[in-house]
């Protein structure tokens, strides 16, 4: 049997979530609700210092006064924020040095999940600081870093040992109060990672992180903070996948990049939270603030890989305030069945001959509305800022969506600005020349949205583009797978 | 080799093929000619078994299989190639990374393991020699900005890749200037061995110069009305297709 538009619509369809799965490790977790007590409880259990928790606290009052936003081309129905629970750690508390030290159900979910420590520490390399609600439960390859003089930690360690630079630089580039689900995450993130890498420094492993909810009807809040020194480098990636919930469940992480002059962060994210069931039910919502800012000289480089979630909301941005600094975005959104992503960035040119590069490419399926929403703006001092974008969308059936928002704001007339969009579909044509030369369909379709992706799939690090093809191909899989 | 059996299809109502009978056998080169809408690319593409066409009676068989329950994959699997009159682009895809994936996919319906990298660039170089391509092109995207020799010359390199039992020439001459035609032409005739076929579907003589059949058939109408040799080609060149419709009506 050849394939027609319809019954690809329906194998589309009926891909389940390949990581839906649940590990039971017994946790503890706070009662549901949100109050001044429970952002103090959050803090004292985390054993913060009085300064953090006033931070916390402040944070907490914004967000009181504040509504959650509406501009985004999302629907759902919003969050109870009293009926979830705000703080959630597994049991087993003290850190390990080794792995035999760890939950042996835990290690049994990496592997299921084909990202096993064992695995992990042979790729070359790789250290990696699992979170795993909310807690970090281990962490490789610490000592080669600090020889360094590198920091790789959890946000909760290094607001202890190293509270002069968390103090100087957290808020700096997403104050507390910069938007509704900052101010939340501000308040009541859990835990996170944090990274120095000192002046001078080329950082020589890839960092990753992988998040993964873990706990009924516990939010996640993570909090990234990510420092490059003068003249240093850093290429740091985060991945996730959550397991299947009927329930909605909240994701407001806040990621802060800061690029000292002449340093270079690449920021790689890999995103398949649980998108929900093909019928619209369950899923995460991602409703993240990503932002970094770059002094003289900097670079920062955003490429995400979005495949996951029920809702997304995300705009890595980069603020480029130093002269002659460099912001990029490349992303791949997919989405599938029901699922909503409204996603781009923000380029701030505010210093000299600064110049910025946005790549988006958003694949749509099933029933599914996939936005691309991006700015780009030159401040009246940005004399010679450069920006190109490219905004692709790719179809697949007759009931899906493809919207690009692009916001351009220009006050420097020596700007040169560049936008290109385009809008294609898989067609029944391209399917059955595939077919022709042997290529079966759901094959034929991972080779064209790969095809599409390749832009972007080629900033990703090797051992993380491998890892994008594999989640692109089982997104679409099911949906087409 | 290939029997086609009374064979009737249809695309939404419109009713295309309505009973035709062919017999190709391994080693033989078959032209078939007509005028624009008579059911050629119909043809090509039912063999092919692109779903869109509606088979209403009759069949398609190969090496005595009948083909009725088999996807286009695999028809393809089983050796059947069509170079199609307009092939699609595929952004993003190289011709290089296109090929080792059909190719790839056909070893593994046979069962066998994924070419070797090493045969897999032995075999590129050698077929796109012989069809004087760049090696350059072959890292372009899939038919993306191709000229329209290009295209065709692609298609021809792919036959050579794949080594199909029966290769349909779906217009494989237009849009195609002279050199280009020759160097096609050539890399066909080379192609050609006792044990496959050639289907060439064509509205001029023009490649026939080229590409010389054993035996050439006219549609018209969704029917063959008359079948000959190769003179018939020349004939038809001389005297039009109106000579044959007014021959059919008759």
């Amino acid at each position: 049997m050849a394939y027609t538009e319809e019954e690809l619509k329906k194998e589309l369809e009926t891909k389940e979530y390949e990581y839906g799965f649940y590990t039971d490790i017994e946790s503890e977790t706070f009662p549901v609700g949100l109050n001044e007590d429970i952002v103090v409880a959050i803090s004292r259990k985390k054993e913060e210092p009085e300064w953090m928790t006033e931070w916390r606290l402040e944070a907490f009052k914004a967000w009181k006064e504040m509504d959650e936003p509406e501009w985004a081309n999302v629907q759902y129905a919003k969050p109870d924020f009293q009926a979830i629970s705000y703080y959630s750690a597994p049991n087993s508390k003290p850190k390990y040095d080794s792995l035999d030290e760890v939950d042996p159900e835990l290690l049994d979910t990496f592997k299921r999940l084909g990202i096993s420590l064992d695995e992990q520490k042979k790729l070359a390399g790789v250290a990696v600081d699992i979170v795993i609600d909310s807690v970090s439960v281990a962490t490789t390859f610490k000592k080669t870093l600090a020889e360094k003089g590198i920091i790789f930690c959890s946000i909760s360690e290094a607001i202890k040992e190293h509270p002069e630079l968390v103090k100087k630089y957290i808020g700096s580039i997403v104050p507390q109060k910069d938007n509704f689900y900052a101010a939340l995450n501000s308040a009541v993130f859990s835990d996170g990672s944090f990274c120095y890498i000192p002046k001078g420094v080329r950082c020589p492993m890839e960092l990753s992180t992988y998040f993964r909810i873990n706990q009924a009807g516990t939010g996640q809040f993570e909090r990234t903070l990510v420092i490059a020194d003068e003249g240093s480098y850093v290429s740091y990636l985060e991945g996730c996948t959550a397991p299947s919930r009927d329930e909605n469940q909240l994701h407001a992480a806040v990621v802060e990049l800061i690029a000292l002059d002449d340093a270079e962060i690449k920021y790689s994210t890999v995103q398949n939270w649980f998108p929900g069931g093909k019928d619209g039910v369950g899923g995460v919502f991602n409703f993240v603030t990503k932002r970094g800012l770059c002094e003289k000289n900097a670079k920062i480089s955003w490429t995400q890989v979005e495949t996951g979630s029920a809702v997304t909301w995300k705009y890595p941005s980069c603020i480029l305030k130093g002269d002659n600094s460099i912001g990029e975005f490349y992303s791949i959104a997919v989405t599938n069945n029901y699922q909503q992503a409204d996603t781009g960035t923000k380029m701030i040119h505010i210093g000299k001959n600064t110049r910025s590069t946005i790549i988006s490419k958003g694949i749509s399926a099933g029933k599914s509305q996939n936005s691309y929403r991006g700015l780009v703006q030159v401040n009246s001092r940005a004399k010679n800022a450069r920006n190109f974008s490219q905004c692709d969308s790719l179809l697949m059936g007759n009931e899906c969506g493809a919207h690009t928002f692009p916001y351009i704001e220009v006050k420097n007339k020596t700007a040169q600005i560049e936008h290109e969009a385009t809008t294609s579909k898989i067609g029944e044509d391209q399917i059955f020349y595939c077919n022709q030369r042997g290529i079966e369909t759901e094959k034929a379709i991972a080779l064209i949205v790969n095809g599409f992706s390749k832009e972007v799939l080629n900033k990703l690090p090797m051992e993380f583009a491998v890892e994008a093809q594999k989640l692109l191909e089982i997104s679409l899989e099911g949906s087409v797978g | 080799m290939l029997k086609i059996n009374d064979l009737h299809a249809r695309v939404e109502d419109k009713d295309i093929l309505k009973g035709i009978n062919l017999e190709v056998n391994a080693g033989e080169v078959h032209a078939i000619m007509g005028p624009n809408g008579s059911g050629k690319s119909t043809l090509a593409s039912v063999i092919a078994g692109k779903e869109e066409f509606e088979v209403t009676q009759g069949n398609v068989v190969l090496d005595g299989e009948d083909l009725e329950d088999d996807a286009p994959e695999e028809r393809a699997h089983k050796g059947i190639f069509l170079s199609f009159q307009y092939p699609v682009e595929i952004p993003g895809v190289s011709v290089t990374n296109f090929m080792k994936t059909a190719i790839n996919e056909s070893r593994k319906a046979r069962g066998l393991e994924d070419m070797p990298a090493k045969e897999m660039l032995k075999l590129i170089r050698e077929k796109s020699e012989m069809l004087e391509i760049d090696r350059k092109f072959l890292s372009r995207s899939l038919n993306e900005g191709f000229s329209g020799g290009e295209k065709k010359r692609n298609e021809i390199f792919q036959m050579a890749m794949l080594e199909p039992r029966l290769a349909i020439l779906d217009e494989t001459d237009s849009g195609l200037d002279i050199d280009a035609l020759r160097i096609v032409a050539n890399g066909v005739n080379k192609l050609k061995s006792k044990d496959n076929a050639v289907v060439v579907i064509t509205h001029y003589q023009r490649l026939l110069e080229y590409i010389v059949p054993d035996f050439v058939h006219v549609l018209h109408n969704g029917k063959i009305v008359k079948s000959g040799g190769k003179e018939l080609a020349l004939e038809l060149e001389e005297k039009g297709y109106d000579w044959i419709k007014n021959e059919a009506v008759v």
